[in-house]
């Protein structure tokens, strides 16, 4: 079946079709009707994409002109996109330079700052999962610890810093602390919430399958409870994400958000708009890796 | 030498703060290997506890369950149950959910090929082999049931519990599931107790029906038995005097002497 279409195919490419052609009618009519059928489908698809992408481009291209006008008044405290450019060029161009020990792309401090986040948010993912998991199957566990957690998860980042900074002496393990404590209270809440919503069915059959408890922990509550823990990954990583800025503004080193209180020391104000757009471009990148992790793992559970 | 399977004067009550509520009054029964007994009640006459004490998903307060002569009180593949509402793992595929029970229950004994083999022929059996690689999610209801069958049927149970199996399904894929069961209990002898509200599905599937009184303290009102020779056809039984005799029995039981007491 699929000899003479592909040839009639090759043969209809060539413009001029003589008699040299003599391609059967039924495979001509077989090859226009899977073209036709490409065309539109490409053209619906192409205006969702626009649809998706022409309204956030037209939106930012409006945003950048008001920018550029109140920017370029005289008096103006702000820079301008167009003087942005000017400035920081540099940085904008090529995230990964090296020209100095201090003098570096901000794609290699936003590496640090990452590796950092990785650190503390991995920490945080699975003591988190951990504690969720013993509060979402204890009733005691819960309520002993759930309003202290409740407490606990309103206290701000930096408010963390001092005390963190105390205990480990250090900046480094500071830091990674302040994210570790920043992101885990939606972890365990949220894992908490997905392990007592674990539905008895599931229970009756790990009960009668004699499931132990490491069976039923991977087999049933991990799954069970997926969609519930990646809500509070998700909301962790956010979390994370926005601690790290403040915590190495006052911790110092190279980072993303030590270059920010270094720019502001040194007067670069453009500098510090690019380095905004990164951590805005980086956030919503770490967003979307763990929505779609979640989807993929979730696929089974999220249907039902 | 007792009974097969045989539940021993049990009685259950439910505590909730100070407040006490016997569900269920001193039950005795008795099945023997490879009968097929229905417990039909209204609603909150206890039925589901009875299955599930038996399971050994809830305790008993009093009294015991007795099975080949061993008191079981927890539960346990040689009880497996065919739940309402199929409880299928929605994440696992349709082979991944009977294989986890064959998996668990035959780990030892079965070689890794015996047990792939041992899941497609339950799956066959069921005729659901073909959507092996599908999600819960996409099959009906009916298909759901059909799995869970098989998963119950899988861990070769000594007794086969079944949950109201077919009440979520609509009228026509109730039926094809009863005619399957029904042959599946005809193929391999198994020992069943199921859970109906459906007089019919009683009177068609079972050699006898365990009428319960309304709860609470609900206790078996009446024990009919089914002499109808199998295999059972549903057209011609729906004709048959003795199997409409049975059927009347069972309404006048549930209709007149024992009706449903609403908010009582």
């Amino acid at each position: 079946m699929n000899m003479p279409v592909l040839k009639s195919e090759s043969l209809a490419a060539i413009p001029s079709p003589g008699p040299a052609a003599p391609a059967p009618s039924g495979a001509v009519v077989t090859l226009r009707l899977p073209k036709a059928r490409f065309a539109s489908k490409l053209k619906p698809r192409l205006t969702a994409i626009a649809s998706n992408v022409l309204p956030p481009l037209i939106m930012l291209a409006l945003i950048l002109t008001v920018w550029q006008i109140l920017g370029s008044r005289p008096g103006a405290t702000l820079p301008s996109p167009s003087k942005i450019w000017t400035e920081a060029r540099d940085l904008i161009t090529d995230p990964f330079f090296v020209a100095g020990p201090q003098d570096i792309g901000l794609g290699w401090r936003v590496l640090t700052s990452l590796q950092r986040v990785m650190i503390g948010y991995g920490f945080a993912a699975v003591i988190g999962v951990m504690f969720g998991t013993i509060i979402g199957q204890s009733v005691w566990a819960m309520r002993g610890l759930d309003p202290i957690f409740q407490v606990l998860r309103t206290i701000s980042p930096l408010a963390w810093l001092p005390i963190s900074l105390a205990a480990f002496r250090d900046s480094q393990p500071s830091a990674i602390f302040v994210i570790f404590i920043t992101s885990v209270w939606p972890i365990i809440i949220n894992t908490a919430v997905g392990i007592r919503n674990i539905p008895q069915d599931y229970r009756n059959v790990a009960a009668v399958l004699r499931l132990n408890p490491l069976e039923f922990f991977f087999k049933i509550m991990i799954p069970s409870a997926a969609p519930y823990i990646f809500t509070g990954l998700r909301i962790g990583i956010g979390l994370s994400w926005l601690a790290i800025v403040a915590a190495e503004m006052l911790t110092g080193g190279v980072g993303i958000g030590f270059f920010i209180w270094d720019a502001w020391n040194s007067s670069r104000l453009s500098d510090i708009v690019v380095a905004l757009v990164y951590i805005g471009m980086i956030g919503f990148v770490l967003d979307r890796i763990v929505a779609l992790i979640a989807r993929f793992v979730t696929r089974g559970t999220a249907a039902s | 030498m007792g009974a097969y399977l045989h539940v021993d004067h049990l009685s259950k009550t439910f505590t909730r703060g100070s407040q006490e509520t016997e569900v269920l009054h001193d039950v005795t029964l008795t099945i023997e290997r490879g009968e097929y007994v229905s417990i039909i009640g209204h609603s909150g006459c206890g039925k589901s506890t009875l299955l599930n004490i038996v399971a050994g998903l809830v305790p008993a307060t009093l009294g015991g369950v007795i099975l080949e002569d061993k008191l079981v009180n927890e539960p346990g593949p040689d009880r497996a149950v065919v739940f309402q509402n199929h409880s299928l793992l929605p994440w696992l595929t349709v082979y991944d959910n009977v294989s986890i029970a064959v998996n668990k229950v035959f780990g030892g004994k079965k070689s890794r090929a015996e047990r792939h083999d041992w899941v497609m022929h339950n799956l066959d059996l069921v005729q659901m082999g073909h959507a092996k690689d599908k999600r819960p999610a996409e099959i009906s209801g009916g298909m759901k049931q059909r799995v869970g069958l098989a998963r119950a049927l899988a861990m070769e149970p000594k007794v086969l519990l079944l949950d109201e199996p077919f009440g979520a399904l609509d009228a026509l894929t109730r039926a094809h599931l009863q005619d399957s069961v029904m042959a599946i209990h005809a193929k391999l002898g198994n020992t069943v107790l199921m859970i109906t509200h459906d007089v019919d599905e009683a009177v068609l599937l079972s050699d006898r029906i365990v009428m319960m009184t309304n709860g609470p303290s609900a206790r078996i009102g009446e024990v009919l038995d089914v002499p109808l020779a199998r295999p059972r056809k549903r057209l011609a039984l729906a004709a048959d005097a003795t199997y409409l005799k049975c059927r009347q029995r069972v309404l006048e039981f549930l209709y007149e002497r024992h009706r449903f007491v609403e908010a009582a």
